[in-house]
């Protein structure tokens, strides 16, 4: 049970971010009881209806559904002309979204494994509906070179199927390391979401009062019971996972680089491109999980589990990796220099101040210096600057893929064959529908499923301990806890 | 609950008996510590068809209940190990032969020549092979430790019961099994009581 704070409003804790020397934050404010974190949250997915905001929210995602659907239809019934796509810029808007949301995923991963590994705590608030925005957010990466291959009803050509031309697809091409890199990832993630979700489900299935949610909940429970011998291999499958995810979310956006390195274009033939789109790819991730927990803590009523501190603990890893990829914006320049390669040379100066240099400054002040902000804690704490930086880095990501893609493309060796890009309706119809797909899905999963991990969060909360609260009963197990140790 | 009560003469003949069979008798903690306790003792009373069902993992019970580690690292491994394997394979002999074999269907490889580059190109395969290997070996991780914990599985005789609806909330149990050797209603009942159960409940077949 967490001391006296001296941040205590009206009794309630509302500000966690504060280091007291000697003892650990509390991860979950207000509640000291197991059963009231089942309640907070699971009586989003038990109420008759949700809040207002959420059917507003609904409808809108709905109608940027139906606007993806129109415009995927319309290009695959017309052909991928109606995109604004060209002779040396064959890939833009397309290949821009579908490596944002490749990124936007990682910080999913990031959070379950990664942070898993490193035995962070605050992942427990998160998580959830972390891995569920990877899920949504990797769904929303396949469509486009899904649609972009054309002829989309021979996209099976994309795996290695046995078909009457007795052709196979190139395995040396970054294109097919990629269906591998993003069609595992994907099933991985899937996978660990759902293992995650299982304990959950059976609380949801344990309590539903109505037929039809025992049964589905019940199906997908899969059975669970609690029994401490089956928690004992989900633990290690859990852990294994989290090894193996590990590896994978580092390697999904490396090979989504190969993409570009492997070329031989200038501009994008660069060895910094996999650490660096890794680092992009967190960073604007962490921005959609902040941009994601804001209004869900406000609209379900969950302050208590989604923290300031894990609010503050996030920005901080956007701060991280906004600096990274400053970083790697300066190194890109500084090689290009080096390099002494005229093309090479030329990609970049151009890059900064050719015809997309509205987009290039767009994606620097966005990416490299508002999040830089994040230095002072009264930002990072404020809830309204950080929901408004988190946009901001949203959009300069979706720029530096952008920049990175069209003005590699637009202006390479000769002259004679440069072009400019201009998006069409289908095109910006295509990127704006996406965003459908993922609100969508991502509100059907807030108001259905538990939107946090309620089995760990009761894992880190220090009831948990079972030396809490009783020095009597620890001199089994070595150190005794102290009665305010929140040692879990 | 009470539809389980009643036999039906479709179960089999060997498995029934006049009134409905006594599964387990489950007893409930409040706390992490004193179910960690309590299976301590369990233990040591020599109980082997016994668990111990909590809402989350409680830290030290797999040393309590001396549970045995799981071999499901092993299977992992190897089943990293086949998906590294699978991969090479596939892409050595799509790419780089013109061999037939029969995989389901007849195939045949296609050797491609691209840019000069060599047929067998190995470090072109290491992508594919990394993947494959994480795919192979997050697939046996999953659906390995769900066979080894019996699940998935539509009933079980626990989950017919009300008070151990708690189990996914914030009560914690030990269930001894009516199977097990040194099972006796009444002992196993008094035990229970006697190792800080707050309730002890039958839970019938």
């Amino acid at each position: 049970m967490s001391s006296i704070r001296s941040d205590q409003v009206g009794g309630r804790i509302v500000d966690n971010t504060e280091e007291v020397p000697g003892t650990r934050a509390p991860l979950v404010l207000n509640m000291d009881t197991f059963g009231q974190v089942t309640n907070a949250v699971s009586k989003v997915s038990e109420a008759g209806g949700a809040p207002i905001a959420w059917y507003i929210g609904f409808a809108g995602a709905l109608g940027l559904l139906g606007v993806l659907g129109f415009c995927v239809l319309y290009l695959i019934f017309t052909g991928v002309g109606v995109w604004g796509l060209n002779t040396p810029i064959a890939w833009a808007y397309d290949i821009t979204n579908f490596v944002f949301w490749v990124g936007i995923g990682h910080a999913g991963t990031l959070i379950s494994a990664i942070l898993f590994l490193f035995r962070q705590k605050w992942r427990t608030g998160i998580n959830r509906f972390a891995e569920a925005m990877t899920i949504f957010a990797v769904m929303c990466a396949g469509i486009f070179p899904g649609i972009h291959v054309g002829r989309v009803w021979v996209v099976y050509w994309l795996f290695p199927l046995p078909n009457q031309m007795e052709m196979w697809p190139q395995f040396r091409s970054p294109l097919l390391w990629d269906v591998f890199a993003v069609s595992t990832y994907f099933t991985v993630s899937l996978l660990f979401w759902y293992t995650g979700l299982i304990p959950d489900l059976a609380t949801l299935r344990d309590r539903a009062k109505g037929r039809l949610q025992q049964i589905g909940y019940g199906l997908f429970a899969l059975g669970w019971r609690g029994s401490n011998r089956h928690w004992h291999r989900y633990e290690r499958a859990y852990l294994l996972l989290a090894a193996l995810s590990t590896p994978l979310v580092l390697s999904v956006h490396s090979v989504v680089s190969f993409d570009f390195a492997v070329s031989q274009l200038p501009g994008w033939h660069t060895t910094i491109f996999p650490p660096y789109f890794v680092a992009g790819a967190i960073f604007s991730g962490f921005a959609m999980v902040v941009t994601l927990a804001v209004p869900a803590r406000e609209m379900f009523g969950l302050k208590n589990l989604i923290t300031l501190r894990h609010l503050d603990n996030m920005n901080k890893v956007i701060l991280l990796t906004g600096s990274m990829v400053g970083y790697a914006y300066a190194m890109e320049f500084f090689i290009a220099w080096y390099s002494g390669a005229i093309y090479e040379k030329f990609a970049f100066v151009n890059r900064a101040f050719g015809q997309y240099w509205w987009a290039y400054l767009l994606m620097v002040s966005c990416n490299v210096i508002t999040p830089q902000l994040f230095w002072f804690k009264a930002i990072r704490t404020s809830i309204p600057l950080m929901f408004f930086l988190s946009l901001v880095v949203n959009v300069g990501m979706w720029f530096e893929r952008f920049v990175i893609i069209v003005s590699s493309l637009a202006n390479d060796f000769l002259p004679s064959s440069w072009e400019f890009f201009t998006p069409t309706w289908v095109d910006i119809g295509t990127m704006a529908g996406a965003f459908g797909l993922f609100f969508t899905m991502f509100l059907l999963f807030c108001r259905f499923l538990p939107m946090i991990a309620m089995a760990e969060v009761k894992m880190v909360m220090p009831a948990a301990d079972p030396h809490h609260g009783d020095d009597a009963h620890g001199h089994d197990h070595g150190t005794a806890a102290t009665a305010t140790g929140d040692q879990s | 609950m009470t539809t389980f009560e009643t036999p039906t003469p479709t179960v089999d003949p060997a498995e029934t008996t006049e009134t409905p069979k006594l599964h387990a008798l489950i007893a409930e903690f409040e706390t992490p510590g004193e179910v960690l306790k309590a299976a301590e003792k369990v233990r040591e009373a020599g109980y082997r068809w016994w668990d111990c069902c909590t809402p989350f993992p409680v830290h030290g019970m797999d040393g309590a209940m001396g549970i045995k580690p799981t071999i499901l690292p092993v299977m992992v491994f190897f089943a990293g190990l086949a998906g590294l394997i699978s991969a090479f394979v596939l892409q050595a002999f799509t790419n780089s032969t013109g061999m037939s074999i029969w995989a389901l269907v007849w195939v045949t490889g296609y050797p491609y020549l691209i840019s000069g580059k060599p047929l067998l190109s190995i470090p072109a395969f290491i992508p594919v092979m990394f993947e494959l290997t994480i795919l192979f070996a997050a697939l046996t991780c999953v659906f390995g430790m769900f066979g080894m914990n019996g699940l998935p599985r539509l009933h079980h005789p626990l989950l017919a019961n009300d008070r151990f609806r708690r189990v996914t909330d914030d009560r914690f149990y030990i269930v001894i099994e009516a199977r097990d050797p040194k099972f006796f209603r009444s002992r196993t009942e008094a035990f229970l009581g006697s190792i800080g159960a707050v309730a002890v409940e039958e839970v019938q077949d």
